[in-house]
């Protein structure tokens, strides 16, 4: 039979922000989703982005045509993408809830807060890291692919398109990281992924239920701009922009598309939904019962 | 040190914890008892802060939970539902728990060892078995190494060997002078290992009194002698206070003498004893009467006779 040994741990046990962060980072690390969620959104992310530059520019260079921004297009795995990322903020929190490891959680840190803040901080950090290398390769990979093809029209250093005339020398579609916009939109893409993650915690705290929190982000961002359809034009143009979608990836885009924000505007916005949730999540959790 | 006082939750309508007030001593295990339903795991919560009372106060060590700086190392708990991550492994569970307070991988390490769980350490929580569950919970628990232990149902679940473990534990912590606050819905199990009771119905107080005292009040003990020669040890044992009763020849109810008294007189008077019991039923007797009122979902004794 085993005695209770009476060890003598570490001095200044003590909650520390850092510390509920760390064991935040711990939780997320140690779940075996966590990283099937990650490689859905590297193969999502990198195999589309490259499959729809290939599909695009074979099409392009057949017409002699550049109809689109060969940097959205690379990264145009990502509108898939943030499925998989939104359902691992949701999970982060919902998690805990359906099993009950919540009651565990605030019992070791029964001010909250640290939780809160601690899960914020870690799932922003790792999925910013982790898609922002994907839309790097994503977008490398896509404009190496795109330069194999060629087209009459070249592209305008300010707009990003250029309708010029159709005859005279082609040009490879490809664009390279210098090109005016597309590092930004390569980070814009990590910010947007990093938004929709945070955007499923928020939720995710305030409905503290996996399929509510779930059914909430994509319908926020995805059925959003599809009612905004049934809107009159003239307020349609003032309204959609405005949503969190077409807000959010305004980041992702170098042609400054007529209808949406200018990229900082857009994620700005996008970054208050974001705020609202969180925010909105964090009064639920310090209010009520877990 | 636990206390409470006043303590309330309402749900809507319905009072779950009934203006509760009761005192948890350090050095001893005391028991809360009370049916299912009796608000025993509402006021854990409570005493947790993991709910928030609509009135009254729970303080640990003299204050509320959600105060202390180092809870984990103030306060263990293992709450009844289980309160881990069926996907993650045990060892990661109690490192995540242990991170929050900067408790190190060897704590966590002797934790695993102490209730036995070194071995499955790895593996995924989910796939534990309901003792393997509550020894993980008792670990979690016994992570900070703290002064206040307060468990929901210890023993639920586990198996002979696992509940004697418990039992063993339970009463070693309380000797090492730490407050162990124990829940149970079984009055033999607390009749086993408490030598306290806080016994609860429908939310409300019913008793707060010692083992030895609640027994005293249900009638006090009584021996079940078995004698060829009942008639003269009858008569040999009627005294004040002493009652004597008898159901069967040779069977005789003595309450009122321990049976190292009824033995001593029989010896005395030279008879010889075919059977000398204790009879250990009256505790669960008190029980029964303390919360025959209180008992939320019970049969009506009407249906069970017919």
């Amino acid at each position: 039979m085993t005695t209770v040994t009476v060890e003598t741990p570490a001095p200044v046990l003590q909650v520390t922000q850092a510390r509920a962060a760390k064991s935040e980072w711990i939780k997320l690390r140690s779940l075996r989703s966590t990283w099937w969620s990650i490689l859905i959104v590297l193969l999502i992310s990198i195999g589309l982005g490259i499959l729809f530059s290939d599909l695009r520019g074979r099409d392009m260079a057949q017409h002699g045509v550049l109809v689109t921004d060969p940097t959205q297009l690379s990264l145009r795995g990502f509108y898939l993408a943030q499925l998989a990322v939104g359902v691992l903020g949701v999970l982060l929190i919902t998690g805990e809830y359906s099993t009950g490891m919540i009651r565990a959680s605030l019992s070791a840190v029964p001010t909250r807060l640290p939780v809160w803040a601690g899960k914020i901080v870690v799932l922003a950090m790792f999925i910013f890291v982790i898609t922002l290398a994907a839309a790097f390769v994503a977008f490398l990979g896509g404009q190496a692919v795109l330069s194999h093809y060629h087209a009459t029209l070249v592209l305008s250093p300010k707009s990003g398109l250029l309708v010029g005339p159709l005859s005279g020398p082609t040009h490879a579609l490809g664009v390279s990281l210098s090109h005016p916009g597309s590092l930004r939109a390569v980070f814009g893409a990590a910010l947007y992924m990093t938004g929709v993650a945070l955007l499923g915690l928020g939720c995710g705290f305030m409905l503290r239920n996996t399929g509510a929190a779930i059914a909430t982000v994509f319908g926020l961002l995805l059925v959003l701009p599809l009612l905004a359809q049934a809107l009159p034009n003239s307020m349609q143009q003032h309204v959609t922009k405005f949503l969190p979608l077409l807000a959010g990836t305004a980041g992702m885009i170098t042609t400054g598309g007529t209808n949406q924000l200018s990229p900082w505007t857009g994620l700005g916005v996008f970054g208050l939904y974001v705020a609202a949730a969180l925010g909105i999540g964090l009064v639920v959790l310090r209010r009520r019962d877990a | 040190m636990i206390e409470a006082a006043g303590l309330t939750k309402r749900y809507g309508d319905k009072v779950a914890v009934d203006d509760l007030s009761f005192l948890v001593q350090p050095g001893i295990v005391t028991g809360f008892l009370g049916p299912n339903g009796a608000g025993k795991s509402t006021t854990m919560r409570l005493l947790l802060g993991l709910d928030r009372a609509s009135a009254g106060t729970a303080h640990i060590n003299g204050r509320p939970y959600r105060q202390l700086k180092a809870p984990l190392s103030e306060v263990g708990a293992l709450l009844e539902a289980r309160a881990v991550h069926t996907g993650r492994s045990a060892r990661s569970h109690l490192l995540a728990l242990a991170a929050t307070h900067g408790i190190g991988r060897r704590r966590v390490d002797a934790v695993l060892e102490l209730v036995g769980l070194s071995h499955v350490a790895g593996k995924r929580a989910g796939g534990f078995s309901l003792g393997m569950g509550q020894r993980l919970g008792i670990a979690s628990a016994l992570l900070g190494d703290p002064h206040t232990l307060i468990l929901d149902e210890p023993v639920n679940g586990l198996d002979p060997e696992g509940i004697l473990w418990i039992r063993n534990l339970l009463r070693s912590l309380a000797a090492e002078g730490r407050t162990v606050f124990v829940s149970s819905h079984l009055m033999s199990e607390m009749a086993l290992t408490a030598t306290h009771l806080i016994v609860v119905g429908q939310g409300r107080l019913i008793a707060d009194a010692s083992v030895a005292e609640l027994t005293a009040a249900a009638g006090g003990r009584t021996v079940r002698v078995r004698t060829e020669e009942a008639r003269r040890l009858h008569d040999l044992l009627a005294a004040d206070g002493v009652s004597v009763s008898s159901t069967e020849r040779d069977l005789l109810m003595v309450s009122g003498l321990s049976s190292a008294e009824v033995g001593r007189v029989a010896a005395q008077a030279g008879i010889a004893l075919i059977e000398l019991t204790p009879q250990q039923v009256s505790l669960e007797d008190a029980f029964m009467e303390l919360t025959r009122d209180a008992v939320e979902f019970g049969t009506p004794l009407q249906e069970l006779a017919s």
